[in-house]
């Protein structure tokens, strides 16, 4: 490797590094924080069969889960200044982003509620608790022991995903690659190099899922 | 103090239970006998309203209340005061055998936490398993299991306990712990409805025998004439079979 690419590399790392910091990980945790409360509120609802309110949610799952994530970004950030709707690059991301994942997140939830137990409903009944007490101490807890793999699985999807924000002019990680490939030339050894810094950050999530997984399978089974 | 009047359950087109007459007075230990698909089980899932009742009504505490027509508070007053006993057991997975039992008084009665774990160490002490307090339901075997449940309804202090089957899913050799609970129960004067099929049980701790089958109460009575003298000729043939199959 000649000494000129070396230095690129170095130099580059802590340019595409900090915006992973300061831009990828907060645009990430802030836009999954919120889908998981748009995800939980979505589940709930068809569980409970509320009336009205579970076919507003179908529709909102059908329409984020049914449509490219990209094109959502475009619409809300180069199409609805049109109808007056300016939002700015990184809030006009998390709004997608949480839009997007709290759809796919909530059919993880829904199918987490589904397979607790019927009965811890009714024992819950029975020992004169009311059904959002029943939820909130008994039934949520199970549900989340039981999506928190395929919700660290959509977390880590997630990371990689923001890179897509570079296109509605959010200067995350893959953005700022791409502008120092302009200025050096290097595509290669540049992109595998934000790559490898993707790869850093989903290392980290999946060691964080087994240390999670290990504190909340407490009440579990093993193997289960 | 509790009485059930005429009641009547569908589930589509199967008529479960065609009007079903029963009473229980206080310090009763009624068994509920009868054959698969009689309409035991869901009699009692119809009068702690865990199954929608299609008619028919049921007096507690000398109040009346229909069943397709009663309200949520009703309902939730009158859990307060019965408790439930489970074939599976039921535990919250996610609580540990004391949080199992103090759970209904500190979230559902608003029990100061000190007392309600006070409360529960007695009752689990009472079933014999205060050493498996700290313990998740996986951890404990099934006769454990319901020996926790057992305890979970006794913290309650509940007016009536109904008991669903409680020792059918257990291995023969668990049942004789958990029988060995309700009878001190039965013996302390505590009121119960269990729908079984421990013969021994029916006719040695309860005092009321209640046969029913295909959605009717067949034959009614006093344990020891029951068993000694049985009325109906369908309740003969029954316990005949049942006796033929312990010989």
């Amino acid at each position: 490797m000649s000494e000129r690419l070396w230095n690129i590399l170095l130099d580059s790392f802590w340019k595409i590094f900090l915006p992973g910091l300061k831009v990828t990980i907060p645009l990430t945790v802030i836009s999954f924080s919120i889908a998981l409360v748009i995800a939980t509120a979505m589940a709930m609802v068809q569980f409970a069969n509320i009336k009205g309110l579970r076919q507003i949610a179908r529709f909102y799952i059908w329409i984020f889960r049914g449509t490219p994530l990209l094109v959502q970004l475009f619409v809300v950030f180069y199409g609805l200044p049109r109808a007056g709707i300016l939002i700015d690059p990184f809030p006009a991301a998390v709004l997608v982003f949480s839009l997007n994942e709290g759809a796919y997140s909530a059919e993880t939830m829904r199918a987490a509620l589904e397979a607790v137990p019927a009965g811890q409903l009714e024992a819950g009944y029975c020992v004169g608790m009311s059904y959002l007490q029943i939820m909130r101490r008994i039934i949520l807890p199970q549900a989340m022991r039981t999506a928190f793999p395929p919700l660290s699985n959509s977390l880590i999807a997630m990371v990689k995903d923001t890179s897509l924000a570079a296109n509605i002019t959010v200067t995350e990680m893959f953005m700022v690659t791409q502008r120092i490939v302009a200025r050096t030339h290097e595509p290669l050894a540049l992109y595998i190099e934000v790559g490898l810094i993707y790869l850093l950050f989903s290392t980290v999530l999946t060691k964080l899922q087994g240390i999670g997984e290990k504190k909340l399978s407490t009440y579990q089974k093993k193997g289960e | 103090m509790l009485e059930i009047k005429g009641l009547k359950k569908a589930f589509g087109s199967l008529e479960v239970l065609k009007g079903v007459d029963l009473k229980v007075n206080q310090g009763d230990v009624v068994a509920i006998l009868g054959p698969s698909g009689s309409g035991k089980t869901t009699m009692l899932r119809c009068v702690n309203f865990l199954e929608h009742a299609d008619g028919g009504s049921l007096i507690f505490d000398g109040k009346e209340y229909p069943f397709h027509n009663i309200s949520k508070k009703d309902i939730a007053a009158i859990r307060q005061k019965t408790a439930f006993v489970f074939q599976n057991y039921n535990l919250f997975l996610n609580k540990t055998a004391l949080h199992n039992v103090t759970e209904g008084l500190i979230i559902g009665r608003k029990m100061p936490k000190t007392r309600a774990e006070e409360k529960a160490r007695a009752a689990l002490e009472k079933v014999g398993m205060l050493d498996r307090a700290d313990y998740y339901p996986h951890q404990l075997s099934g006769g454990q299991q319901q020996r926790v449940a057992i305890a979970r309804a006794l913290a309650t202090d509940p007016e009536i306990i109904y008991f669903d089957e409680p020792t059918s899913a257990l291995d023969p050799e668990l049942t004789g712990e958990v029988l060995g609970v309700m009878r001190q129960l039965a013996k302390e004067g505590m009121t119960m409805l269990v729908v079984t099929h421990e013969m021994g049980f029916a006719r040695n701790v309860s005092n009321k025998v209640v046969f029913m089958e295909n959605g009717v109460v067949v034959e009614e009575g006093p344990s020891k004439e029951f068993f000694a003298n049985p009325r109906e000729e369908r309740t003969r043939t029954f316990l005949q079979n049942i006796e033929q199959h312990y010989e």
